[in-house]
């Protein structure tokens, strides 16, 4: 991580609220290009609802988030859309749209934001599905899946654009540990040859450590980020006992 | 009583109260009484300084003791006396130990509030749904903009479903109701005018309030209970599911792929549905005519067609158009509004058909109003 490398997200004195109710406050990182960078933190720390932040479904309370070097308004709707269009966001619980097949929920951005004629959109759904393991079941409606392949279905549909940057939540939760064991080595290889950055919320130590090369540690007892950087780094370096007994999972404290 | 005094005994010794614990505790069996029986011991005077708990054999267990435990830990610790679990069985003190140490989870506080404080918050709730009802008109017109000026999404494909399911799957039961109405209708009349004889103008009677008011008015009840209800629930559901924010990350409004074909869809199809609905409430009427009355097929459908003029028909279409506009914007802002948990779904949809039958009743009064200014 030198320090000129692309700054792709900054987040700066982030508070986080619903109404009067402060879930994390004063939140300061920066995600560089590249980077496969992990939000961790207890059950019901604020983890999705950072995520809802940086992806514009909630606005700040007090603070800034930049994407690149333009600052995020969630009230400017145009400057909005053009920024999500280079996202890609897989939801908790998948959120695929259930009046439509896997295949549908695939091209549908492609459809908006393409030229591409219709043969090759599905070959371009063909492949996203087959990426996550789901090839042959894209005329399948969400509803007849297991909660796994949703999941998967929404990563493909995440996918579908070839964003700059993905957002997974805890995407695998869910999943038995070879399909999360084969998710790991996508989103590695994401970022590997696509250069796509990756934020990803996850409680999996195993893929915390195999995937992480940055990251931050949010606090639920003191609301608010306690350690950045990556997760070996947390493990070896990081004093603060809530990080060492989340990352050595809770045996040392 | 027998039980209990089987599983606890209560002794004190100077500043100590020893309680042994003995026998199988069972959460069926009920809860023993710790409170008073402590509070008694204590009452005996002198200071007393601890509690400890023996194990006089303990059988069989399963979460009874621990919650009696907790039970008796909370006095102690209430008034500052110690207390010691050493002699009881391991297992018992690992799951206190545990449901002591689990980390408290952070929520919302949740305050009652005082009357003034609810007078307020409805207030200010009734202010924010008007609002919110506000801002849906705005959105919706922006997005009919953009969607006209061919900047906006709109699905065709969808858009034809929904005219499917507003327009042909809707016509049985408004066609059922409808021609019951013009029975209804006709059979009161057939009664009141051949007292006088006026057998005839059971034509007349059916075939202009079924034009001008009934046919309009029975599709919109059925249509607010059987469509505006849908579109809360299909919406509501979808914000549940987070699928309305996965559209809103995707870029793609909500307004634009979801309320607004919604609306154009039962506003075009309210109109087909109301020449239906009048055509088979007159015809329910001729059935209660033919076979009560002395009339023919020929005199009562030429009776009818004097009876009603094109403005009347116009009418009752025009304003169908505007009730389908009221239903399809009552279900979708419901749903638009609605809240994150399943309940909240129901809620919406019962929302809806409140809100779009209060909103019908309104409007029609509203054009009875003005079509009897402009003398039409
Ligand atoms: N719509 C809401 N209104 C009010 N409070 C909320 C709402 N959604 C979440 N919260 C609160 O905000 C806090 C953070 O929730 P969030 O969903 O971000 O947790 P999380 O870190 O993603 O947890 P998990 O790992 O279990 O998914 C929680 O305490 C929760 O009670
Ligand atoms: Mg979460």
């Amino acid at each position: 991580m030198s320090e000129d490398a692309e700054v792709k997200i900054d987040v700066r004195g982030l508070t986080m609220a619903y109404d009067d109710f402060i879930v994390m406050h004063d939140v300061d990182f920066k995600v560089q290009q590249g980077d496969i960078f992990i939000i961790m933190g207890g059950s019901g720390c604020g983890k999705s609802t950072l995520l809802r932040h940086l992806v514009g479904l909630m606005a700040p309370k007090v603070g800034e988030i930049y994407y690149g070097k333009t600052k995020f308004d969630v009230t400017d709707v145009r400057l909005r859309n053009v920024i999500l269009r280079r996202f890609g966001v897989l939801f908790q619980g998948g959120a695929l749209w259930s009046s439509m097949t896997l295949a549908e929920n695939v091209a549908l951005p492609l459809e908006l934001y393409t030229e591409l004629s219709a043969t090759e959109i599905d070959e371009i759904v063909r492949y996203k599905l087959a990426l996550v393991g789901l090839a042959g079941a894209g005329t399948r409606y969400p509803a007849e899946l297991s909660g796994g392949m949703r999941k998967r279905a929404g990563l493909a549909r995440a996918m579908a654009l070839d964003p700059d940057i993905l957002f997974f939540d805890e995407p695998s939760a869910g999943l038995d540990p070879v399909s999360s064991r084969r998710l790991d080595e996508l989103i590695l290889e994401l970022s590997a040859s696509l250069k796509t950055t990756v934020v990803v919320v996850t409680h999996e130590l195993a893929s915390i450590f195999a995937i992480g090369n940055n990251g931050i540690f949010l606090d639920a007892e003191s609301r608010t980020c306690v350690a950045q950087g990556s997760p070996e780094w947390m493990l070896n370096y990081c004093e603060h006992p809530n990080v060492q007994q989340f990352l050595s999972r809770g045996k040392q404290v | 009583m027998n039980q209990e005094s089987e599983k606890l005994g209560w002794k004190r010794t100077d500043g100590t109260i020893v309680v042994s614990v003995c026998g199988t505790w069972n959460v069926r069996d009920g809860r023993p009484e710790v409170e008073g029986n402590l509070q008694r011991l204590l009452a005996e005077g002198g200071v007393v300084k601890k509690v400890i708990l023996k194990d006089a054999g303990i059988g069989a267990w399963d979460s009874a003791l621990p919650v009696f435990l907790r039970e008796v830990i909370r006095f102690c610790e209430t008034r500052g006396i110690e207390y010691d679990l050493s002699g009881l069985p391991l297992g018992v003190a690992r799951l206190l130990q545990l449901a002591v140490l689990a980390p408290k989870v952070v929520l919302p506080p949740i305050v009652p509030h005082t009357f003034l404080e609810k007078v307020g918050l409805l207030t200010l709730f009734v202010t924010c749904r008007f609002h919110g009802a506000l801002a849906f008109m705005g959105e919706v017109s922006v997005a009919f903009l953009r969607v006209f000026t061919g900047r906006g999404v709109f699905r065709g494909r969808d858009f034809l479903v929904l005219i499917e399911d507003c327009g042909a799957r809707a016509l049985p039961i408004v066609g059922l109701i409808s021609f019951l109405v013009g029975l209804i209708m006709a059979f009161v009349g057939a009664v009141q005018l051949s007292m006088f004889g006026a057998d005839i103008y059971v034509a007349n009677l059916v075939g202009i309030a079924m034009v001008r008011e009934m046919g309009a008015m029975m599709c919109a009840m059925v249509m607010a209970g059987r469509t505006g209800a849908a579109f809360a629930a299909q919406i509501g559901s979808m914000k549940v599911t987070e699928e309305i924010d996965a559209l809103r990350t995707a870029g793609i409004s909500p307004m634009e792929f979801l309320v607004l074909p919604r609306m154009v869809a039962l506003s075009l199809m309210m109109p087909i549905l109301c020449v239906f609905a009048d055509l088979i409430g007159i015809l329910g009427g001729m059935v209660v005519s033919l076979a009560m009355l002395d009339v023919t097929v020929v005199q009562y459908v030429h009776q009818t067609a004097e009876a009603i003029d094109v403005l009347s028909f116009m009418l009752g279409i025009i304003k169908s158009s505007v009730f389908g506009i009221i239903i399809a914007g009552s279900g979708c802002l419901r749903g638009m509004q609605c809240g994150d948990s399943s309940s909240a779904v129901g809620d919406a949809a019962t929302s809806a058909v409140v809100t779009s039958i209060t909103l019908i009743i309104v409007a029609d009064a509203i054009f009875a109003v003005t079509f009897n200014v402009l003398k039409i």
